[in-house]
C-alpha cells in the first residue's frame, strides 16, 4: 500500500505523460509533413493537417520534439523502474487473461469499477506502445543518422527499409492514440486522474 | 559560364513547380519564403487548437537554437574513420535522379577552357586550377547512397580526388573550422572541417565511369557520403578554406546546417 491510497497516477506520472503528449504531437504532425517530401507509399497526408509549412520547417519541430520524447521517455522509464510500479502495474501478463478481456470487450462488458489496477488489454496495450516507441526511435536514429548508426542500420534493414519501420511504427502509435483517447471518452474519469492523480 | 542570380531563378521556379515536379518538390518557393511565419504558428497544429499557442518570433528562435545544437551533436557523433556503406555496380540507381532547386533545363553550362576552380582563405597555395590540372591529380572511385533530405536514397557511382589529398595539395590550415563552396548555378555552401578530411570525401569529375555530365554537376561535384544530398555542392567555381561560418543556399532558410547522415 502506497501511504496516499487515492493516488493513482503520481506526478511524475503525469507530468512526463503530459509532455508526452506534446513531443508525439509534433512528431506525428511534422513527420506527415516530411513523409510528403517524397512518399513511401501512394498517398500524401493533406498538408493542412501537417506541422511546420515546409520540409524545412517540419524537419526543425521534428528534430526538436525528438529530443523531449527521448529525454521525458527515459525519465518516465527511470522512475517506472526506481519505483517498481513497471513491474506492479504491468505484470504479471497472462495470455489467458488477455484473451479472456479481449472477449469480454468485444462484448462491451470490460470491467473498469477498479480503476486503480489495469486490465490484461490495458497491460498489453500500454507495454505495446512503450515498445513501439522504442522501435521508432531506433529506426528514426537510421533515418536521421545512418553512417554513424551502422549496426542499428543493418538491424533495420538498410536505410530504405528503416523509413518503412520508422512509418509503421508512427502508424501504430497513431492507431494506439485513437483507441487510447475513445476508451478515455468513454470512461471521462480517466482523464480526470492523469490530471489529478486521483 | 552561365550565371544567373539567385532571385531571378527563384521567379522562374514559381511558374514552373508544377511542370519540374520533380527537381522541386521539396516545396514551391513561395512556401520557403512564408517558412519562418508558417512554421511559427505551427503550422497545421494552430489550426488544430483555433489559436495562435505559441510567440511566433521565439519559436522560430527556440527552433532555429535546436538545429544549431543538433550540429553539435552530429560533430560529437560524427566517427572520422567510420565508413559509409559502398555498393556492387549491379545496384547503381539507374537513371540517378537529377536534383537541384531548378529544372534540369536550367542547369548551367560551364565552359571548359574558360573554367578555373578559385581558391581562397587558409591556403598556401593560391593559384586557380585548370581542369586539366585537377583530372592529374590521384583518381579514385566508389559507389555509395546518396541521401536526399527529402527521404529517397539513390546509388551512384562517382570518380575524383581524395578531398584531403587536393586540400594537402594547396597548403590547406587543416585546423580551419570550414570548408565552404561557390557554384556556377549560385549554390552555396559549406562543411565542417573534418568532414572534409573524411577518406570518402571526394571531389569528383566523373559520373559512372564518364566525364560528370552537366545534370550530375560538370565540372565537378564534391561527394561525401556521410552528408546529405544538400550539402554536396555540385558545379563548383570556389573553395574557402575558413573560420567564418558561410552558411548555405538550403541551410540559411531553414534546413540543418550539419546535415550528416
Amino acid at each position: 500500500m502506497t501511504p496516499n491510497v487515492a493516488t493513482v497516477h503520481p506526478g511524475w506520472l503525469r507530468i512526463t505523460h503530459w509532455l508526452n503528449v506534446i513531443a508525439v504531437v509534433i512528431l506525428i504532425l511534422s513527420g506527415w509533413r516530411i513523409y510528403n517530401a517524397s512518399p513511401i507509399f501512394a498517398f500524401r497526408i493533406p498538408d493542412s493537417v501537417t506541422l511546420g509549412g515546409w520540409l524545412g520547417g517540419a524537419l526543425l519541430w521534428h528534430f526538436a520534439a525528438m529530443w523531449l520524447l527521448v529525454v521525458n521517455g527515459v525519465i518516465y522509464m527511470a522512475f517506472n523502474f526506481a519505483t517498481g510500479r513497471f513491474g506492479r502495474k504491468f505484470f504479471p501478463l497472462r495470455p489467458r487473461e488477455v484473451i479472456g478481456d479481449m472477449v469480454a470487450a468485444l462484448k462491451g462488458k470490460l470491467a473498469h469499477d477498479d480503476l486503480t489496477h489495469y486490465n490484461a488489454l490495458q497491460k498489453l496495450a500500454y507495454l505495446f506502445v512503450i515498445v513501439d516507441v522504442a522501435v521508432i526511435v531506433l529506426s528514426g536514429l537510421v533515418v536521421w543518422k545512418s553512417v554513424q548508426f551502422s549496426w542499428l542500420r543493418v538491424l533495420m534493414g538498410g536505410f530504405d527499409n528503416a523509413r518503412i519501420v520508422h512509418f509503421f511504427g508512427m502508424a501504430a502509435l497513431v492507431a494506439f492514440i485513437v483507441v487510447h483517447v475513445i476508451m478515455v471518452a468513454l470512461v471521462p474519469k480517466t482523464f480526470v486522474m492523469m490530471v489529478r492523480g486521483k | 559560364m552561365k550565371k544567373r542570380n539567385a532571385i531571378s531563378g527563384r521567379i522562374q521556379l514559381l511558374d514552373k513547380d508544377a511542370i519540374v515536379k520533380d527537381a522541386f518538390k521539396a516545396m514551391p518557393a513561395s512556401a520557403r519564403r512564408l517558412f519562418l511565419g508558417r512554421a511559427a504558428t505551427l503550422g497545421g497544429l494552430s489550426m488544430l487548437t483555433g489559436c495562435t499557442v505559441v510567440d511566433e518570433e521565439s519559436a522560430e528562435k527556440l527552433l532555429m537554437k535546436v538545429s544549431r545544437f543538433n550540429d553539435k551533436v552530429q560533430g560529437w557523433l560524427f566517427d572520422p574513420n567510420k565508413l559509409a556503406p559502398t555498393y556492387p555496380e549491379s545496384m547503381i540507381t539507374r537513371p540517378f535522379p537529377f536534383n537541384a532547386f531548378y529544372g534540369e533545363d536550367e542547369v548551367p553550362e560551364v565552359d571548359t577552357a574558360d573554367y578555373k576552380l578559385a581558391i581562397g582563405g587558409m591556403v598556401s597555395d593560391k593559384h586557380a586550377w585548370a581542369l586539366d590540372e585537377l583530372y592529374k591529380l590521384p583518381q579514385t572511385s566508389q559507389i555509395t547512397r546518396h541521401i536526399c533530405v527529402e527521404g529517397w536514397s539513390a546509388v551512384g557511382k562517382w570518380g575524383g580526388v581524395t578531398f584531403s589529398t587536393f586540400l594537402k595539395r594547396i597548403g590547406a590550415d587543416m585546423s580551419a573550422k570550414y570548408v565552404s563552396f561557390k557554384c556556377a548555378d549560385d549554390y552555396y555552401t559549406s562543411i565542417d572541417m573534418p568532414t572534409a578530411l573524411h577518406p570518402q570525401t571526394l571531389l569528383t569529375f566523373t559520373y559512372d565511369g564518364q566525364t560528370l555530365p552537366a545534370k550530375y554537376g560538370f565540372p565537378m561535384k564534391l561527394r561525401m557520403p556521410t552528408k546529405l544530398g544538400y550539402k554536396n555542392p555540385k558545379h563548383i567555381t570556389e573553395i574557402v578554406v575558413g573560420n567564418a561560418y558561410t552558411g548555405g543556399y538550403w541551410e540559411d532558410q531553414g534546413y540543418n546546417w550539419f546535415g550528416g547522415s
